[in-house]
């Protein structure tokens, strides 16, 4: 036997572990089961969606709910970021506009939001009042108000430092807009760069690269998406691609809808900073986190239109058209690359950056 | 972005892909040695660019890949010992062992931490004093002057909890053993950028000298590699044999003196079992008796002599790895074998010849 047990504190080795060397035959959850890609996907559908899949369940980020005429999205989100504070933003702002902007994508204004706090022993009154104070900013800018909650305290060691759960309701503008939705001819916008706030977050947590000023898009876009609808463009899809990025993002698209879409390399805009720190670390910049841009697939007709409308806003300055929507094969994402060939963009894998959200 | 755009430039691309539709005027079998060369091949579509007589095959350079199963079930095993804290490379978290990976090994309550460098793994050990890590140095000449580094700090801080378990290769070994072994007839060799930076280009003449074949150092952007296969085309059709270097941006003819010096104080040469290729004399290193007390295997003798040898699976990386079989010949890949349920390394390594299909070329 190698195994000894023993072990005192948190840190302890499971007793399972005695078995182990063996053949493990207990299935665990994994990192990577929380990583937005392959792994989440299945854990969801099999766990969760086995047992509660509710009628008219799409896999959008926000359900729909119908009161007589008046439709509404509801939406939750959890966030364990780590570093709670990164270069351009912190937990609390992420909290929010995390939940304001899966709002969005269901074609819907904002009208509320819950908040959660799972708080560990010894936390600083001070740092959570930073906290608060941050998602108050972001709540405004969101054009949304917090106006229910909750509060927790669990004992050192039970959590780290602050978990945040929100919750949102918001009033469904153009109905049908969904990640179902998109159909061939549409044109995809990107309203900015990609790959920000998962580097960031990254170099803070590892203390990397401390030259390269990445800063974090953290950001509820809002006004960006609202004057979109109000001005009635013919909107099919949105999506914020948040863990995973754009990879698992168009990825999650292409399925929804069952159609091709193509991009083009050379228009995604990155942040050189974001390119060295994605080169250095071996990571697919495509596969990293955002937390302020948004996907958006428009009828050809009203594309130049809704980029004019994105580009006016200041989290849209450059946005641009990154690809289109084919019929076919369905459910496939190809790129076209810098140098010219073509290749498919896959729904991510694996462990990436773990607590990036 | 320096550096990298210029090697990605569109039109440069385009009229290297057209010089080489003029150069090859017969079937070519090239094999990218190193896992970097064989992402950097999928991710940018190279393979649609060369003239259809020219194939482009991986070889033995992923490390992750590479390191025997073996040696992963041992690093394994001694994670179940206790107060032992396991770092290593990301890469390697969801390589199946024989019973379990890092990852699940995690799960179920082992401590093990992701470094992006061996002295990540010192610092570790300084903070954790109650525990001792355990570094797991994998991979090519390329780490492993941070690794001899990493010991060199532990002991000059008189670290006695910080532990390596060395199970590094080295190239040219690897590829003499490919060569000789005559079972797949390679054309010419496309050979390791970064390696070389370290070991000099010269170490590989012996390709050409005693095999015939043709060699050229790459580096790692499209315009690189082009160059690195422009070159093989050229040498085979002119019927002139060498190892050239299309890389003198980062690589010389000579090995790098500071790093040689560095290996040769921490490292002394010796065999190495592989994935795939089994045990090749002189292959690998071991740590120096005189650093023995960073030394894993000195450590902890009853992990080796309690393990047991890996059963037999339907993984068939170790072929891919000879080149013998391409990801896609391969009965399981994206049937049993993906991204999320791997049946060996070259579908979880960020360089795995299987990952980089799945992801890149299905």
């Amino acid at each position: 036997m190698i195994f000894e047990g023993g072990g005192q504190g948190p840190m302890a080795p499971d007793p399972s572990l005695n078995n182990h060397h063996k053949g493990d035959h207990m299935e665990r959850v994994l990192l990577s089961h929380g990583a937005g890609g392959r792994e989440m996907v299945a854990l969801i559908e099999r766990v969760f969606l086995a047992k509660y899949r509710a009628p008219g369940f799409t896999g959008d980020d926000s359900a729909i709910l119908n009161f007589g005429s008046q439709a509404l999205a509801f939406t939750t989100d959890s966030f364990v970021v780590d570093p709670i504070f990164f270069p351009g933003g912190d937990i609390g702002r992420l909290a929010v506009a995390g939940t304001v902007n899966d709002l969005l994508t269901a074609g819907a204004r904002p009208l509320a939001l819950s908040a959660s706090f799972i708080i560990e022993e010894g936390f600083k009154i001070a740092t959570l009042t930073a906290i608060a104070a941050s998602m108050r900013q972001a709540a405004d800018e969101g054009r949304v108000a917090i106006v229910t909650g909750d509060t927790k305290v669990v004992p050192k060691g039970a959590a780290d430092k602050l978990f945040i759960t929100t919750a949102g309701l918001g009033a469904i503008l153009k109905p049908g807009v969904s990640g179902a939705a998109a159909v061939a001819g549409d044109k995809i916008i990107l309203t900015g760069s990609v790959g920000d706030h998962g580097t960031a977050v990254m170099l803070a947590r590892e203390n990397l690269l401390q030259g390269e000023a990445i800063i974090s898009d953290v950001a509820p876009l809002t006004e960006l998406v609202l004057a979109l609808l109000e001005a009635g463009c013919e909107i099919h899809a949105m999506r914020d691609p948040t863990r995973g990025g754009i990879a698992a993002a168009l990825n999650e698209i292409a399925r929804q809808s069952q159609v091709s879409l193509e991009i083009d390399e050379a228009r995604i805009p990155v942040k050189p900073g974001v390119t060295a720190a994605c080169e250095a670390l071996g990571l697919e910049v495509f596969q990293v986190a955002n937390e302020g841009k948004m996907l958006i697939f428009v009828a050809p007709e009203d594309a130049a239109r809704a980029l004019d409308l994105v580009k006016a806003n200041p989290y849209g300055r450059e946005a641009r058209l990154i690809g289109e929507v084919k019929a076919s094969p369905p459910g496939r994402v190809q790129v076209r690359t810098t140098i010219g060939t073509a290749r498919i963009l896959d729904m991510p894998s694996g462990e990436l950056l773990p607590r990036i959200c | 972005m320096k550096f990298i755009d210029e090697f990605r430039d569109r039109e440069l691309v385009q009229n290297l892909a057209r010089r080489l539709g003029q150069l090859a005027w017969g079937p070519a079998t090239l094999m990218e040695v190193c896992g970097t060369h064989t992402m950097a091949a999928a991710r940018f579509g190279l393979k649609t660019l060369l003239p259809p007589p020219v194939k482009l095959i991986s070889g033995p350079g992923c490390p992750v890949c590479v390191t025997a199963q073996e040696d992963l079930d041992a690093f394994l095993a001694l994670g179940r010992q206790p107060h032992i804290i396991l770092a290593s490379f990301g890469d390697m978290l969801r390589v199946p062992g024989t019973h379990t990976s890092l990852e699940r090994t995690r799960a179920q309550g082992a401590d093990v931490r992701v470094v992006y460098s061996p002295l990540d793994a010192v610092d570790l050990a300084k903070q954790e004093t109650a525990k001792t890590v355990v570094f797991f140095g994998v991979g090519f000449e390329t780490t492993m002057p941070a690794t001899a580094m990493a010991i060199k700090l532990a002991a000059a801080e008189g670290l006695d909890n910080f532990l390596v378990f060395c199970v590094h290769k080295t190239m040219p070994a690897a590829l003499r053993a490919l060569l000789a072994g005559g079972e797949v007839r390679v054309s010419g060799l496309l050979l390791p950028g970064h390696v070389t930076t370290i070991i000099g280009a010269q170490a590989y003449d012996f390709i050409s000298q005693e095999f015939g074949v043709p060699g050229a150092v790459a580096g790692f952007e499209p315009v690189d590699m082009l160059l690195g296969i422009e070159s093989l085309l050229r040498q085979i059709s002119q019927g002139q044999v060498f190892i050239d270097n299309v890389y003198p941006r980062a690589v010389q003819a000579q090995p790098n003196p500071r790093a040689q010096k560095l290996l040769s104080e921490v490292f002394a040469p010796d065999d190495a079992q592989w994935r795939g290729l089994g045990q090749i004399p002189g292959s690998g290193v071991k740590i120096q008796e005189r650093y023995a007390a960073f030394d894993a295997r000195a450590r902890f003798p009853e992990i080796w002599a309690e393990l047991a040898p890996p059963p037999p699976s339907p993984c068939r990386c170790g072929e891919i790895l000879r080149g013998v079989l391409t990801p896609k010949q391969c009965p399981q890949f994206d049937k049993g074998c993906n991204p999320s349920q791997p049946l060996g390394p070259c579908m979880v390594s960020s360089e795995g010849a299987c990952a980089a299909a799945f992801r890149y070329e299905r």
